[in-house]
């Protein structure tokens, strides 16, 4: 595992731990003593004692909180000005989307997944078509599979830019709205000419993706990266010396390596602290371990450092695009299996069989053995897993997925404490939870 | 296992090792009576008694640095076609899931408990993996097991004065009508 050092000179205190540092910390001794204080920690995330309030209010920010991203209600005691404690409560975007799974076929589930974490749909297609994809042990081609790590990195950009956009504007820094809305436009154009729509794409598919990439694919990424970067730098120029900004997020909303660990908190969150855990380079699915990119961390575990790891994680997904690029092998973007993947459409008309498949795939699905499994891939927001359950039939008899901002959400009470309520907004925001997908 | 003679019936059949390959599953299997281990498509699953789950979860925890509960659900087998299930275990209605993640060994390991729906409670993991908390809610909201030492078991996901668990399979999709249609109230 690689890490990149981002020098800070302006912040002495930010100290980024150099490789030494980290793989003590996640293998040495120093991991022993980290998994010996996590193990003390008690942290009842979320609870709400029914004991009596003092001098303190309580009040619910949101669910219709313009900086709650969605329908997120946060219950907050405050003392003054200062959160005494504070309690998500989530809910209100449930739609059933797990009952929902239970009742579509295995071809029509990639239309329900998409949208649990609609401002990264490719992540969720993906982990949900590679779990399918090992209950029917089938092995995408490899073009399906660079072209599944392309789009994938697509989206981690577009909604790391999101992030900066709704970011800065929770904050204040209301043009960074604009910016981030201005590249992650051209981004979404890109996946609109790929895939046909700007969100949820239904594009990755058990078996591979559902159409070649488009004439002129090249030019356009090609174009697409370098707005991006440019796009990254204006946000790097506007922001990460900015004193107004710099008092609104350093040494905001701290959190340790120790709570991350206990609360199941993965990504952007978990780096931030100290820990460079990443599943493309940990566990690397797709083609991860074939391209060069570097994992970015720091050590505050403040709302600067979720910033700015975002930040450059756009840079890193930028190289991932352009190696995909590079690299992109012919052949097939689907696995040339009948009872899998539909007949081409110059088939239909020519083949009775190819009609046969064509209208039994559509109707009653494919068969998948009966079996369980657990997949999982890293998202914009961290670990996303399915677990997914078949009983032998065409549907299957319990599709899970693990959202990463569900359990993410559960550090909001910790980072939240003691801090004020301008603060909060920022803190909530630094998670970046997507509410369809807490709420499924 | 290359002696033992298959009888056609049972090919393609789950088969559960005597004695897991997975050293993790192998010390769960010693310490835990009645553990069995299965490999789901090169998955370490452990199937244990649901008195033992937040034992066995303490035990990866202290002794085999599971450091992450990444995801806790539930499973409600009422009307499987085919149950996939290893031989030796006795089936019930209801599965809760655990799934693990060691930091430091890179490696997952899932531990799997069998829940009768006469009696749908297992011990709570918030002990030792605080981060269970939101998922114990929701498979209790959802699923209608309770989880014994959980400090806030409420409804999460459904309003609080729902009845029913709607992820049960005997409570159908279409049970309640939906809101908002043929709304009666004069416009």
């Amino acid at each position: 595992m690689t890490a990149r050092i981002q020098p800070d000179e302006q912040h002495p205190d930010h100290r980024i731990p150099d490789d030494e540092a980290r793989l003590e910390r996640q293998t040495g001794e120093g991991a022993q003593e980290l998994h010996t204080r996590a193990r003390e920690l008690v942290l009842t995330g979320g609870t709400w004692p029914g004991d009596e309030l003092g001098d303190t209010m309580v009040i619910n920010m949101g669910p219709q909180h313009p900086s709650t991203h969605g329908v997120l209600r946060i219950m907050m005691e405050l003392d003054s000005e200062e959160v005494v404690r504070a309690k998500a409560v989530i809910g209100y975007l449930h739609t059933g989307m797990e009952k929902t799974g239970e009742e579509l076929t295995y071809v029509q589930g990639a239309t329900n997944v998409t949208r649990m974490d609609y401002a990264s749909p490719l992540s969720n297609e993906l982990v949900y078509a590679t779990a399918i994809e090992r209950l029917l042990d089938i092995e995408v081609p490899p073009r399906a599979t660079w072209m599944r790590m392309m789009l994938v990195e697509l989206n981690r950009i577009s909604s790391h830019l999101l992030f900066q956009a709704t970011n800065g504007m929770d904050i204040g820094a209301v043009s960074m709205m604009l910016y981030g809305w201005r590249e992650r436009e051209e981004v979404l154009r890109l996946l609109e000419t790929i895939t046909g729509l700007r969100m949820n794409h239904d594009y990755i598919r058990p078996g591979g993706v559902a159409a070649d990439l488009p004439d002129g694919w090249r030019e356009h990424v090609a174009d697409t990266m370098d707005l991006v970067e440019a796009g990254v730098a204006d946000y790097d120029a506007l922001l990460s010396e900015n004193p107004i900004w710099l008092e609104r997020t350093v040494g905001i909303g701290r959190i340790t390596t120790e709570e991350c660990l206990a609360l199941s908190i993965t990504g952007p969150i978990l780096r931030s602290t100290g820990f460079a855990w990443d599943l493309r380079k940990a566990q690397p699915y797709l083609a991860y371990d074939d391209v060069d990119f570097d994992v970015i961390f720091t050590e505050n575990g403040d709302v600067f450092d979720r910033y700015r790891i975002r930040l450059y994680e756009i840079l890193e997904s930028v190289k991932i695009v352009r190696q995909c690029v590079a690299k992109m092998p012919s052949g097939d973007f689907r696995v040339q299996d009948r009872k899998v993947t539909p007949p081409p459409r110059a088939r239909i008309d020519e083949s009775m069989e190819a009609l046969i498949h064509h209208f039994k795939l559509f109707t009653e699905g494919f068969k998948v053995p009966a079996g369980e499994t657990y997949t999982s891939v890293e998202s914009p927001r961290g670990e996303i897993g399915c677990y997914m359950v078949s009983d032998g039939s065409g549907k299957p008899v319990r599709m899970h997925i693990r959202g990463p901002s569900f359990y993410n959400l559960q550090s909001m009470g910790p980072m939240v404490k003691d801090s004020l309520v301008a603060d909060a907004v920022a803190i909530v925001s630094s998670i970046d939870p997507i509410m369809g997908e807490v709420d499924r | 296992m290359s002696d033992e003679v298959r009888e056609p019936d049972h090919e393609g059949e789950p088969e559960a090792l005597t004695r897991p390959d997975d050293d993790v599953a192998a010390a769960l299997c010693d310490r835990f009576p009645g553990a069995v281990f299965f490999s789901s498509h090169g998955q370490s699953v452990v199937y244990v008694d649901r008195s033992q789950l937040a034992d066995a979860a303490q035990y990866l925890r202290d002794d085999e640095q599971f450091t992450m509960c990444m995801d806790v659900t539930a499973v409600d087998h009422l009307v499987d076609g085919v149950r996939h299930q290893p031989p030796g275990l006795v089936p019930e209605r209801f599965e809760v899931v655990a799934n693990f993640l060691s930091h430091t060994r890179n490696r997952r390991i899932r531990l799997i408990c069998e829940v009768p729906a006469s009696d749908p409670s297992v011990p709570s993991l918030t002990g030792v993996y605080p981060g269970t908390n939101f998922p114990e809610r929701e498979v209790y909201d959802l699923m209608g097991i309770t989880f014994d030492g959980h400090p806030d078991l409420v409804r999460i996901l459904m309003p609080d004065d729902w009845s029913g668990h709607p992820l049960r399979k005997d409570d159908p999709s279409a049970r309640v009508p939906v809101t908002f249609k043929g709304d009666p109230r004069p416009r």
